[in-house]
């Protein structure tokens, strides 16, 4: 379980977050709306750990353990995983090798026996079969020359071979087309069971027709103003964020 | 005053090779005129200081702290030193201490070999590290492959015992000539222990449609001086490709000169280093395109740790006949601490006009989004960092295409790396 309570950061004078509380239980998918600048992407690296920001108040935990207090790496290992908004390309860092390293850095972290190579490629195949992925992309230096949509993908199949607890999707759907938007969707759906839970940040209600989310959110200037159902996404659609920050001033 | 000063070790020191000159010139082999008249230019303009614009980045002032002899004739095995070797099935001449050790060696079939002296003909008279290998050498391999004759792989290696503390200082000359149509790739390994001055140089010639693949591996100890001139000519169509690591010495200079003299002649010369404490790397190259339709390539990776220090002076000439030619160089460093300090300084004096030359330098420090991205995979931060750090050099290391070569600078690659880590 995810569990915010009156978080608040800012870089560098900057105040991001002004008291954002959220609870995720196992299981759930909640989504978060909110216009540019509200601090969405702020929220999702600061559960993740990015240097750069300083938590000025409040407290985040996952399944108990204190977030804030531990290395991106030791969150990575508890089974917290950011999909980036941006993924970075490693030249010089073949993907296969990039997700074995990954994969067993995390299992060595939690006491668990490494895969090896023979068993890793079986996991890694059989995982971009689902994502429509070309065998080649384990090949190819990590997301370099890699299409908007092909990172998006890499981003997903880490998520499929890492089988984290909690993924936190930045703005995933951004830069896919239709199709690769289904293929990725159904990608995080198969992922869904009890012990999996996901916050999925996005501007447009078009993803959460694939990834239903069981609770939205919107945040707005740092603050999570309105929480509902799947239909408060609809109702953004129709009615943009302007109407719903001026009713929580 | 402190110029004076340096200048006045440096010129005690170059006293010092010029006495030891007078107490061996009779026991010296081969003929004494081209040793007498490299001491004369020593004598007379004594050893490279930093007043001169190509030992700008370079003090040789550390080596004014030791006395070094030449080294007693080697005799025992060095088993410590050879078991460092790399793993390559290939035949090879070992050097121990600057001398032939025929015990040690598996002379190659199809490759005449002659030791026992300096080899080759006189190339680059007048450069003084040169000079002073010419007045002092004592022996080298001269290693030629006839015209049309592929001879495989061949290993040179230059072990150092530094046995009794004696502090030697060798100066091997070697020479390699590739015949009309001839191929042969040439791992050459240095390393040793202790405090030395290995002052190498090799001539290289290339002839037509010849092509010699040259991996020269610089593994000497943390506490040794290290200085290597090499000198390239390759004739028309003929290809020197060439790669250089270098993790060793306390001070090294890798000083190559490549003329491409004949049309369509190919040379790479590309290098990784990776250097860390108080150590200095100078790697100079001076490429000059003389004939028509040349292709020269270089990729410089450097990883500096520490207070290390790097130096990259990469010079391309192209004379007013060498049209067509295509000259790429790249110098790249990364920075793993800010004490570590990277010198560069490329240079392209062209005087053709129907020419495509490029170069380029950056020098960074390890990418924080790289990182970042890495860590939050599960990917702990020091292994993260050293990720990060061989894939910078991957770039250059991958592009060497002799299997067990390149197997040999990786596993070096990855005990530097443990090195750190422990």
């Amino acid at each position: 379980m995810l569990e915010i309570k009156g978080l608040t950061a800012a870089i560098g004078d900057k105040q991001i977050l002004n008291g954002v509380d959220l609870v995720v239980p196992p299981g759930e998918i909640h989504a978060i709306m909110g216009p540019n600048g509200a601090g969405k992407s702020t929220l999702s690296y600061i559960l993740s750990g990015r240097p750069g920001y300083e938590v000025t108040g409040g407290e985040a935990s996952f399944n108990g353990h204190d977030l804030l207090e531990m290395e991106p790496e030791e969150r990575a290992a508890l089974g917290v995983f950011l999909a980036f908004q941006y993924p970075v390309e490693l030249p010089g860092v073949g993907n296969a090798n990039f997700l074995r390293t990954a994969l067993n850095a995390q299992r060595r972290a939690r006491g668990e026996a490494e895969l090896d190579a023979p068993s890793f490629l079986k996991l890694a195949r059989a995982e971009m079969k689902r994502l429509s992925m070309p065998d080649d992309m384990l090949k190819r230096n990590v997301n370099v020359g890699f299409s908007g949509g092909e990172k998006k993908r890499n981003e997903v199949l880490q998520m499929a071979i890492l089988k984290p607890k909690l993924a936190i999707l930045d703005e995933t759907d951004s830069g896919l087309d239709i199709d690769a938007l289904r293929i990725v969707s159904e990608g995080v759906n198969a992922q869904r069971g009890p012990n999996f839970s996901a916050l999925v940040i996005t501007h447009y209600q078009r993803l959460l027709d694939y990834i239903v989310p069981d609770r939205v959110h919107v945040l707005s200037a740092g603050r999570i103003i309105r929480s509902g159902g799947p239909e408060l996404a609809h109702e953004l659609e129709a009615h943009g964020y302007a109407g719903i920050v001026a009713d929580a001033a | 005053m402190s110029a004076a000063l340096k200048t006045t070790a440096l010129d005690a020191t170059a006293q010092a090779f010029l006495t030891r000159y007078a107490g061996l010139r009779a026991r010296l082999p081969g003929s004494h005129d081209a040793r007498d008249a490299a001491a004369t230019r020593l004598r007379a303009s004594g050893l490279p200081g930093p007043r001169e614009e190509a030992w700008r980045f370079t003090h040789l002032r550390p080596i004014t702290e030791f006395t070094f002899l030449e080294p007693l004739t080697p005799i025992e095995d060095c088993p410590r030193l050879l078991a460092r070797l790399p793993e390559i099935d290939a035949p090879r001449l070992v050097f121990v201490d600057g001398r032939y050790r025929p015990d040690l060696s598996t002379p190659p079939e199809g490759i005449a070999v002659r030791v026992g002296g300096p080899a080759g003909e006189a190339v680059l008279a007048g450069e003084k590290l040169v000079d002073l290998n010419t007045m002092l050498g004592e022996d080298g391999a001269e290693i030629v492959v006839a015209d049309g004759v592929d001879a495989g792989t061949l290993v040179l290696a230059s072990l150092a015992t530094d046995r009794d503390a004696r502090h030697g200082a060798f100066h091997p000359r070697h020479a390699v000539s590739l015949g009309k149509g001839a191929k042969l790739t040439l791992i050459d390994v240095a390393l040793g222990e202790g405090v030395y001055l290995n002052n190498s140089v090799l001539a290289i010639r290339v002839a037509e449609h010849a092509h010699l693949t040259h991996l020269r591996m610089q593994l000497e100890s943390i506490r040794a001086f290290s200085f290597a001139t090499l000198f390239a000519d390759i004739a028309e169509g003929g290809e020197y490709d060439s790669f250089t690591l270098t993790i060793g010495a306390r001070l090294s200079r890798n000083e190559v000169h490549a003329n491409l003299s004949g049309p369509n002649a190919i040379a790479h010369l590309n290098a990784a280093r990776m250097l860390r404490g108080q150590q200095h790397g100078d790697f100079t190259s001076i490429i000059r395109h003389i004939a028509p339709n040349c292709q020269s390539n270089q990729t410089v990776k450097t990883v500096l740790d520490n207070a290390a220090r790097g130096v990259f002076q990469g010079k391309i000439e192209v004379a007013r006949g060498a049209q067509k030619t295509d000259g790429y160089q790249m110098n790249q460093a990364l920075l793993l601490s800010h004490d570590a300090e990277m010198n560069s300084k490329p240079q392209l004096e062209i005087y053709a006009d129907d020419v495509k030359c490029s170069h380029g330098a950056t020098v960074g420090e390890i990418d924080a989004e790289q990182l970042f991205y890495l860590r939050s995979r599960g990917v702990a931060h020091e292994e993260a960092r050293a990720m990060l750090i061989r894939a910078f050099l991957a770039e250059a290391i991958n592009g060497i295409s002799h299997e067990a070569g390149r197997a040999a600078m990786e596993t070096c690659l990855d005990a530097w790396w443990g090195a750190d880590a422990a």
